[in-house]
């Protein structure tokens, strides 16, 4: 195969609301490669859940649609594919992580039949087989005692637990990508280094992409080779993890990591903030949208600025005033 | 602030061997079966001026605990002393004169502001209840507060659900703060917030501190943000303290073997720096069967817990100022000895 695993050209996701029309995600495009994991982080409403959600069509219906763009995987749009075979590719080559395993998980189902559904959907076998390896998959992911659990209900395992059922659910079909979307945002700290652990352990033993969502920056330094930052349904910058952590571009990017209290930072110091806020997604300008939050006027108020790759791989949108602002603070 | 400080003057809220338990009842005649034990002998106190950060994951007791103390909550035994009264057992018409100096900001403040009051009325109200000046003066304090936290005069004729999250935690501090407080207890105050949202917030309650010189009991399970925010910091594991130090010593020289999990658990910000993890097996054992002896003890297997079972679990001066449970299984040896 040549090419990335997964490309998206200029997608375009919108909408109905009772006020018309809205572009959640407006011409977002990057790619993901086999084996790589890719973050994409941002604050909540940027699009990052619509993006992702767009690419396994998993957007809310009949409200949301794609209605720009290519989704290339392993070279074949899957915008023009028939529902049949993107039933095969979702959850079968694209397994996905949801950020709420309790809204995720089918109460009425017992753990193990949810698996052996899984299993059986995408491979041709019977259903004491799916129930074995069902059984080794819960093993796999870490849960003690998989022979009981598997016949439990959701309700009867911790946030925790159920967590590594949906990651078994989603890795049982040996899937090329997963998409994660806030796989540990509603866990404690301590559940989260496991569930990091285990996805970085199956990740390395399976050679499986990784798209994981995130707005914690933390995560993004941990887990990524590769960063996208949204803003505002677009991409403002987008690196290789070290170059973004060590040379931020975008006066929102900078503005982000600005923001978090480090461990190592000084104790009560005043911490960057990104004045004014996000505007509302009917108001958003064609032009730069972060010179729209900090109403700045400039070249970029109402055309939408290009892309500029400054190094190998590492784009940022190119705004004039967002890029020189703040630069070497 | 913190080691620096006299200890000889009174804290502004003190507490020993706190109990907070829930009954839990079942059967026919719903006699109590058991009891969630969120709280389970809690000793600490806030000196003035300081921030007491508290650190715990989900369910370890660290919310009720803020509720006890203020009293949000009776407590099943134990004893609180506010400026050196005892307030333990006090009614709440008893507790009335004394809400205005501790006050208390919620994590979700969709949740803790009344959508059909207006913001002004919002503000006011503890200025209502405590029956504090006239209508012309409580509209002035409003629009003194709304200045005082950010927000524009005009919100106050506004409804909470026009604003977003972040001037709705504005709203939820400027009326905690209506009535002069000494003591905040802030539960979790920008969890809900995005980080940069979340940093506005933070600066705020900095600079209130810093202008109104505040006492704060700061709640949450980002450690990142309890370091930046906190003179000292509790560990609450299970319903009991682990280890109680100054905020620089609990993040450079932990001592217990759950404060380094925690700490290590967390994803630094920094693609180049690589560490050693302590992943955890097991979540965090129910308070409502609590294990007898060292609760991490058990989570760890430790080999020698069976010795913890009875023992005096209670916290013991390492090193000056820095609190430690007297736990075999969560020191080092050299600490153990020290504390045995």
């Amino acid at each position: 195969m040549s090419g990335p695993l997964l490309e998206i050209r200029d997608i375009v996701t919108s909408f109905t609301t009772e006020r018309g029309w809205v572009r959640a995600v407006d011409g977002v495009s990057f790619e993901v490669a086999a084996g790589k994991t890719v973050g994409l982080v941002g604050e909540s409403g940027c699009g990052k859940t619509v993006t992702a959600m767009s690419i396994v069509d998993l957007l809310p219906k009949p409200s949301g649609h794609v209605l720009e763009g290519e989704i290339l995987f392993k070279g074949h749009d899957l915008r023009k594919v028939k529902e049949k075979r993107l039933r095969e590719v979702r959850g079968g080559e694209i397994g996905v992580i949801f950020q709420e395993p309790m809204a995720a998980l089918n109460p009425v189902h017992r753990i193990g039949r949810q698996l052996v559904e899984a299993i059986r959907l995408h491979k041709k076998v019977s259903a004491r087989t799916a129930l074995e390896e069902a059984v080794e998959w819960l093993e796999k992911v870490g849960i003690p005692a998989p022979e009981r659990r598997v016949s439990e209900y959701p309700h009867q395992l911790s946030g925790g637990m159920r967590q590594r059922v949906m990651i078994a659910i989603a890795l049982c079909c040996h899937p090329d990508l997963i998409i994660a979307d806030e796989p540990t945002t509603a866990l404690d700290v301590t559940v989260q280094a496991q569930i990091l652990d285990l996805l970085g352990t199956m990740r390395g033993e399976m050679g499986m992409a990784v798209l994981l969502i995130t707005h914690d920056l933390g995560v993004i330094a941990e887990q990524c080779d590769e960063v996208v930052v949204m803003y505002a349904g677009r991409i403002v910058e987008r690196a290789p993890v070290k170059d973004l952590f060590a040379n931020p571009r975008h006066a929102y990017t900078r503005g982000l990591l600005g923001s978090i209290p480090r461990l190592d930072s000084e104790r009560k110091s005043v911490l960057q903030t990104i004045p004014g806020q996000v505007a509302s997604i009917q108001d958003f300008t064609q032009g730069c949208r972060f010179c729209q939050r900090m109403e700045r006027k400039g070249k970029w108020e109402h055309h939408r600025p290009p892309y500029i790759e400054l190094t190998p791989g590492h784009w940022v949108e190119g705004c004039e005033l967002c890029m020189e602002e703040g630069h070497g603070s | 602030m913190g080691a620096e400080m006299n200890t000889e003057e009174i804290p502004l809220l003190e507490v020993e061997e706190l109990k907070m338990h829930f009954p839990v009842r079942g059967g026919v005649f719903m006699k109590q079966v058991a009891a969630v034990k969120a709280v389970d002998g809690v000793s600490l106190s806030i000196r003035k001026g300081e921030t007491l950060g508290l650190v715990g994951e989900s369910g370890c007791g660290k919310s009720t605990l803020g509720k006890a103390l203020v009293r949000l909550l009776k407590p099943t035994a134990g004893r609180i002393r506010f400026m050196g009264r005892d307030i333990t057992t006090m009614s709440q018409f008893g507790l009335r004169p004394l809400r205005q100096d501790f006050q208390m900001v919620f994590q979700d403040p969709a949740e803790s502001l009344d959508s059909r009051m207006s913001v002004g009325e919002i503000i006011s109200e503890p200025l209502v209840i405590q029956k504090m000046g006239n209508r012309a003066q409580r509209q002035e304090r409003v629009a003194e507060l709304l200045d005082r936290v950010g927000l524009p005069r005009s919100a106050a004729q506004k409804f909470s659900f026009e604003f977003s999250g972040g001037q709705r935690q504005r709203i939820g501090i400027a009326r905690a703060l209506a009535v002069n407080p000494d003591l905040l207890i802030l539960d979790e105050p920008v969890s809900a917030l995005d980080v940069s949202v979340q940093a506005q917030v933070l600066n705020l309650l900095l600079e209130l501190q810093r202008d109104l010189g505040l006492s704060y009991l700061f709640i949450a399970h980002d450690l990142g943000v309890v370091k930046h925010m906190s003179d000292r910091v509790a560990v609450m594991y299970l319903g009991k303290l682990v280890e109680v130090a100054s905020a620089d010593a609990i993040y450079e020289d932990p001592r217990h073997a759950y404060t380094k999990a925690l700490l290590s658990a967390i994803p630094v910000p920094d693609p180049t720096v690589k560490r050693e993890k302590v992943i955890l097996e097991g979540d965090v054992p129910s308070p409502i069967d609590p294990p007898a002896g060292s609760a991490f003890g058990d989570r760890m297997n430790h080999p020698r817990y069976e010795e913890t079972v009875g023992m005096d679990l209670g916290l013991r001066e390492i090193a000056p100022d820095h609190l430690v449970a007297r736990d075999l299984c969560c020191l080092s040896e050299e600490d153990w000895r020290k504390v045995e």
